[in-house]
């Protein structure tokens, strides 16, 4: 439902020629929708509006660069803000204390607490080789103790055994004595899921806070809250005065706005992001990747990051020029295919590619689905060599036999044949365009068209 | 949570706790509205300014949005006052809502009547399930809840804490055992021990993990091998804290495992959980029950109206 930015701009800025510098109407124009997707994307709408007024302060009057559209050059000025706003990204762990340092972890109910406590043990204990002591101070929601005591087992980190009726200040006391006394670095002490408007654990957690004089107070939030995040973060930082923030749950498809919300309204760093279930799914924040994702931009460095990992490079290149060259053939198609398979989700790979709003509509529309590339595979498997090599070769009967070799039907070889034959002609006019062609894919959905097939463009890394 | 000093009095009526939880915000948001037509004209600008307050309830730009011109279309370019405006949107946003209010109800003609409990990670699953395993029991129902979460450490033993506080069987295995096997083992349980309803808890998954989302199919897929109509429900739970993401949330579980109604919860909080209007507008689900606390009792049935002047901060008339 959402568009990206960059989308959206598209449409105001057709319109204008290019100028020399972005004036304060082409400006205006565009920091509407500015506006717009930031509060779509959960952005609480104080930040929007103090956001809204650097921006427009920067860029009215900024030069347009040569090679740009005024809509982008705002989009980059409307990213670099973003990103200054977000960072640092350097922000670390401070354990600079007299053994053991205490890391005291609030929040929510919900909000992965106890998960990013086992997950910050782990990462102290393996990066840093520091001693960690794990404590769980929730009494309330049943088996939380349990769970953390788990997590630990895991990772082989001790946990504080629990006593049955032991109150927080009592377990937070208990845990940095025995800190204390085993030669602990480092004591994680997970807290009650608490609400910020409640008066009496608000307190609590203050005494805790008192008692341990933590060296770090992490707010733990969901990279899906809403606009409430704001008076969430505030309020614990003014209560418990909070040190930094982990970011929890960023591999979903939330814009993730309430990071920008939360940093801006605390004034302390985004330290952490988690981005998995499992125990090493914990990452140094990255603005820039957040900040794409705000913005409706996508993930773009998440995507190229997946895409080196998966993708043979070599390969890949290799496709890409053959491409450009007019070249390219079935058995290229067929490996980009089985290269996007390897990728994993189709939805999870469009989720973090730029612009996508509207191509996943037209996809939806399309039938495109993980399933349809894997038939597609199919048939480009069931074909002879021969045949992928030349797919004029492609005679009814033969068309016939590779629908039943591959579980399909003659329509849906006819339609990737087609469709291969678009994309080859495609890629011929790119080859001749040159460079500037390539970046123009970039804007995706467009001129593919409906039932275009996966943009092969997508796959080459750049780097 | 067992102590909690505030609770010792009376215990408060649900509007009341809602108002309590809504209004520590929803002061915001009147005050807001308060601000702004304290004898102002319904411009433009002063429908933007609305519209801005409203979006920040989470209820989106475009439920706003339509709102707003709602009511610009009625009031254009007349006096307004504060109170006017709230009562106007309340009735809007009831309007809404009214549809979606829908109690949950097992179908006693089922034994059991079988409610897939899913979600995203700390939404409330199993604290939701805990509550109404209370609910029902009170109601003199027979209750079995399957520890479906198999996946997250000690999920296992919350539901068995919750299943022992009410005196009902929870059918469980290790965690990392197969959550379909589990659903059709109780399933059958369930049916032999002629039990009226049975809960199944699910792991949290994020809506864009498909091989998560899979899973989810998988254990629908085996319950209907028992019952082609199971489960009779699927609840998704979703987190009053929420933003814009709730509407992915909806459509992907929608689509995926067929969610029949939602459970909003910890709408105590500061949050408004204000999405819950843009998504009744967009998906039409009942609304089963909204969690304003953490007794069980406080797990209450959706009153449209309630709901909607607790967000706008009006009075209980």
């Amino acid at each position: 439902m959402f568009e990206g930015l960059s989308g959206r701009f598209g449409d105001i800025f057709d319109r204008l020629k290019r100028r020399g510098a972005l004036s304060e109407g082409d400006v205006d124009a565009a920091l509407r929708e500015v506006r717009v997707a930031l509060l779509e994307a959960d952005v609480a709408l104080p930040v929007v509006k103090e956001f809204i007024e650097r921006v427009r302060t920067r860029s009215v009057g900024a030069d347009v660069l040569k090679s740009v559209t005024p809509g982008q050059m705002v989009v980059k000025i409307v990213h670099d803000e973003l990103v200054d706003m977000l960072g640092p990204e350097d922000a670390t762990i401070d354990l600079s204390t007299s053994p053991p340092a205490a890391i005291l972890m609030v929040g929510l109910q919900g909000s992965g607490k106890t998960t990013t406590s086992a997950k910050i043990a782990n990462r102290l204990k393996t990066r840093e080789r520091k001693k960690v002591l794990l404590a769980g101070l929730d009494v309330a929601r049943p088996a939380a103790q349990e769970q953390l005591k788990l997590l630990g087992d895991q990772v082989g980190i001790p946990c504080l055994q629990p006593v049955i009726g032991e109150q927080p200040i009592g377990i937070a006391r208990r845990a940095m004595e025995t800190g204390r006394r085993e030669g602990y670095d480092v004591v994680v002490l997970d807290t009650a899921g608490r609400l910020a408007i409640d008066e009496t654990l608000m307190a609590e957690v203050a005494a805790v806070r008192d008692v341990v004089s933590p060296s770090e107070t992490l707010l733990v939030a969901d990279a899906l809250s809403g606009q409430d995040a704001v008076n969430t973060a505030g309020t614990f930082n003014e209560r418990v005065g909070i040190t930094g923030i982990v970011l929890t749950r960023v591999d979903g498809d939330s814009r993730g706005g309430a990071a920008l919300s939360m940093r801006s309204v605390t004034g302390c760093p985004i330290k952490l992001m988690g981005v998995g279930e499992k125990i090493d799914d914990l990452e140094n924040f990255q603005a820039t990747r957040v900040a794409g994702r705000i913005l409706g931009m996508g993930d773009v460095v998440g995507l190229v990051e997946r895409a080196q990992e998966t993708v043979d490079q070599a390969e890949a290149e290799k496709v890409a020029k053959r491409a450009l060259k007019g070249q390219f053939t079935l058995d290229d198609l067929g490996a980009q295919l089985a290269q996007v398979r390897k990728m994993g989700d189709l939805n999870g790979i469009l989720g973090m590619l730029p612009g996508v709003g509207k191509m996943k509509k037209q996809m939806a529309a399309a039938n495109v689905d993980d399933r349809m590339i894997a038939h597609q595979h199919a048939i480009i498997q069931s074909m002879t060599p021969a045949e992928r090599r030349n797919p004029k070769l492609l005679n009814a009967k033969r068309r016939k036999r590779i629908a039943a070799g591959s579980g399909t039907t003659v329509q849906e070889v006819n339609r990737l044949l087609k469709q291969y034959q678009q994309m080859s002609g495609m890629m011929k006019k790119m080859g001749k365009l040159g460079k500037k062609g390539m970046a123009a894919l970039g804007g995706l959905g467009g001129p593919g068209g409906p039932g275009g097939g996966l943009p092969p463009g997508m796959l080459p890394p750049t780097r | 949570m067992n102590t909690e000093p505030e609770e010792n009095g009376k215990r408060r009526g649900w509007f009341q706790r809602l108002r309590d939880g809504l209004s520590r915000t929803s002061s915001n948001l009147t005050r807001g509205i308060g601000d702004l037509f304290t004898k102002r004209k319904l411009d433009a600008e002063a429908l933007d300014d609305l519209q801005d307050l409203l979006i920040t309830a989470d209820m989106g730009v475009e439920t706003s949005a339509k709102l707003t011109q709602a009511l610009g279309a009625e009031r254009f370019d007349q006096e307004v006052s504060g109170d006017e405006v709230r009562s106007h949107l309340a009735k809007q946003i009831a309007a809404i809502l009214e549809p979606v209010a829908v109690p949950l109800t097992p179908d006693p003609a089922r034994k059991p009547h079988v409610i897939l409990v899913c979600g995203v990670n700390g939404s409330g699953k199993t604290t939701t399930i805990g509550k109404l395993t209370r609910q029902f029991g009170d109601n003199g129902l027979k209750v079995m809840l399957a520890a479906g979460d198999t996946f997250r450490a000690a999920a296992v033993e919350q539901l068995k804490i919750w299943g022992e506080r009410a005196g009902v069987p929870v059918i469980a295995r290790a965690t990392g055992a197969d959550a379909a096997g589990l659903a059709y083992d109780a399933f059958e349980d369930a049916r032999a021990a002629g039990s009226d309803v049975l809960m199944i808890d699910t792991a949290g998954r994020l809506q864009n993990r498909s091989e998560l989302m899979d899973e989810l199919k998988k254990i629908v897929r085996v319950l209907k091998k028992l019952d082609p109509e199971a489960p009779h429900s699927c609840l998704l739970v979703l987190d009053a804290t929420v933003g814009q993401n709730a509407h992915s949330q909806v459509e992907v579980f929608k689509e995926m495992v067929d969610v029949t109604g939602l459970v909003v919860t910890k709408l105590d909080g500061s949050a408004k959980g204000g999405v819950i209007v843009a998504l009744a507008e967009r998906f039409g689900l009942p609304v089963h029950a909204v969690g304003v606390g953490e007794q069980a009792e406080d797990l209450r049935p959706f009153d449209a109206t309630d709901f909607a002047r607790s967000l706008m901060g009006l009075a209980d008339d």
